[in-house]
């Protein structure tokens, strides 16, 4: 990656935060510590890495998949996909009010560009193997990206989809785990530890790269290597909860929290009207 | 009379007829192929039978995933394991998502027989009937789930087939017209309306015969689509018979008894008696036991039917 491409990835990661932080801010509460974990892999794959995204055509059968089966981690993709243009930048605004097509949420009938519902954790792994498949079948070279919480890694589904996955060789699937090591009421590790994460996945077939998930280079090249690897994919992203907003990498738990007008436009700089 | 065909291999076969000309087909099992005679639809089309293992919710996340891309998951299960098993896969991943799969849910009720409790649901239609726009439909027999496939599959949403896999008592031939969600009467009568599925449209047959000599006369209504109800023909058969006895092979908690009620006090209010299980677990042994034990028999039906009469004359 040349350094001007990776000058424009890191603004725009930090561009998204802002945009998320505004969102979620904007309605006073929401889940900001996945949100800031898993920006930098959104914006890799968007803006770098995913093939034939039409924001006017978003239902293009030869895009890229990208299933964020993390679905409570919506806001981020809003962020991106309000930039990229599927809709107007205005929707940000509504997250989660009465009527709207952002809900907190992914919802693949309500807001353009979202290919797939998720929400009930562990079930948007199935869904991604389920399009991988669909798109091996119809012979389309459509890489499907699936990004995975690590509690979500504690439902049993996940290990179904990832046997499936990795012992039919889906070689056009890439899971990313967005390793922030904690969840909901604390550390996963005192909750219910999923590691060795690595061994797990390898162990079930998977190519495996683990990486700094705030690198954006890093991701760049684990996608690229993925994409050759003639296996199912996995890439863990270490990352640290609430990334990139200062008030939430500072919380003792920043899976969901309060946010409000003063905390945002101090942390975005955003005091114009 | 029992049936030639089995409603399973009828269903498989229709499966790679339907296949041959549409090639967003695609069977799904989850290591009970052999059970559903699905190998048919394997050799003719390797690429587009996906056996899952033993993993039931991965199977309809993964045919939610293939909905996605345009194709129609047929995704097959013994009924309990079908839908109780991966219930909110089903909920958030096909019906909440809009997403056309459709969900087999093989040997409903007392017809799971020796493999019992554990794979006996009594329950499966109220559950799936609870999801929002979830169609549900039991076939009656081999020519029914055989004319009915044509339409589950121009249907664009999410169906569930509560299928009896084997030899069922034959109640239609060629001449069936099949529509999802229309009730089919097959016997006219006047003094009640017995409201059947599956395996009880034949004891409903039956019973409507013994009922001649208490000089009963019984309608018949084969109730074989649960959701959407056909409200036309049943609320008909309360105006025109005055009381309905309902028959299903299913707990009546939220079952075809609960479903034909729901609709009757809202349009037009006749007394009810349900035959069905009654709030109680499967166990092992052969059908006309449990259907005994359980009080799903033809006698069953003859004594709610003159009981539902003299309600209504009290």
């Amino acid at each position: 990656m040349d350094a001007s491409e990776k000058k424009f990835l890191t603004a725009k990661a930090r561009q998204l935060r802002d945009d998320a932080i505004e969102t979620i801010g904007t309605f006073g509460v929401g889940h900001i510590g996945g949100v800031m974990s898993v920006m930098d892999a959104l914006t890799v794959i968007y803006y770098q890495k995913a093939n034939n995204l039409d924001p006017k055509n978003p239902k293009n059968p030869l895009r890229d998949r990208v299933v964020l089966s993390k679905g409570h981690a919506g806001p981020a993709l809003y962020a991106v996909l309000a930039d990229k243009g599927y809709f107007p930048r205005e929707w940000l605004k509504t997250l989660n009010k009465n009527g709207t097509n952002l809900p907190s949420h992914c919802d693949m009938n309500k807001t353009p560009g979202i290919d797939m519902t998720a929400g009930s954790l562990g079930q948007g792994l199935s869904a991604a193997v389920g399009m991988a498949l669909g798109a091996k079948l119809d012979k389309l070279p459509v890489t499907v990206y699936c990004i995975i919480g690590d509690g979500e890694a504690q439902e049993g589904q996940i290990w179904e989809a990832s046997m499936f996955a990795g012992s039919h060789k889906l070689d056009n699937l890439i899971v990313m785990l967005d390793y922030n090591k904690m969840q909901l009421d604390g550390a996963v590790k005192d909750i219910n530890d999923i590691a060795p994460v690595e061994d797990k996945w390898r162990s079930f077939g998977f190519y495996v790269q683990s990486i700094d998930g705030h690198d954006v280079e890093a991701i760049s090249d684990a996608i690229d290597s993925a994409k050759a690897s003639g296996r199912a994919n996995m890439i863990i992203l270490n990352t640290v909860k609430g990334r990139g907003a200062s008030f939430a990498e500072a919380a003792a738990n920043c899976h969901s929290m309060t946010i409000t007008e003063e905390m945002w436009r101090k942390e975005t700089g955003r005091y114009e009207a | 009379m029992t049936d030639e065909r089995e409603i399973r291999q009828t269903l498989a076969s229709a499966l790679v007829e339907a296949a041959k000309s549409d090639d967003r087909i695609v069977v799904l099992d989850a290591d009970l192929m052999s059970c559903h005679a699905t190998k048919c639809f394997k050799e003719a089309f390797p690429d587009r039978f996906i056996n899952v293992g033993i993993a039931e919710q991965n199977m309809i996340g993964i045919a939610a995933g293939l909905a996605t891309m345009g194709k129609i998951p047929v995704a097959y299960s013994f009924a309990p394991f079908a839908t109780r098993r991966c219930y909110d896969q089903i909920f958030i991943s096909v019906a909440y998502s809009g997403l056309n799969v459709k969900i087999v849910g093989s040997e409903p009720g007392v017809a799971a027989e020796a493999n019992g409790g554990t794979h006996m649901p009594f329950e499966d239609m109220a559950i799936m009937r609870a999801i929002p726009h979830m169609v549900c439909f039991e076939p009656t027999d081999a020519t029914m789930m055989q004319k009915a496939l044509p339409e589950i599959l121009a249907y664009e949403g999410a169906v569930y087939i509560r299928m009896f896999r084997k030899k069922a008592e034959k109640v239609y031939d060629d001449s069936l017209s099949f529509k999802l969600g229309k009730a089919y009467r097959l016997r006219e009568g006047n003094d009640v309306t017995l409201v059947a599925s599956g395996i009880m449209v034949a004891r409903a047959l039956e019973a409507a015969e013994q009922l001649v000599q208490s000089g009963i006369s019984a309608r018949v209504v084969n109730a074989c689509t649960w959701k959407p109800l056909d409200k036309q023909e049943l609320t008909l058969a309360a105006r025109e018979t005055g009381a309905i006895v309902t028959l299903e092979n299913h707990n009546v908690y939220g079952g075809l008894g609960s479903a034909v009620a729901e609709l009757i006090v809202r349009e037009y209010p006749v007394p009810i008696e349900m035959v069905g299980i009654n709030d109680e677990f499967g166990q092992v042994g052969k059908n006309a036991y449990l259907s005994e034990i359980y009080g799903i028999t033809t006698k069953d039906v003859v004594e709610a039917a003159k009981r539902v009469v003299l309600r209504k004359r009290a």
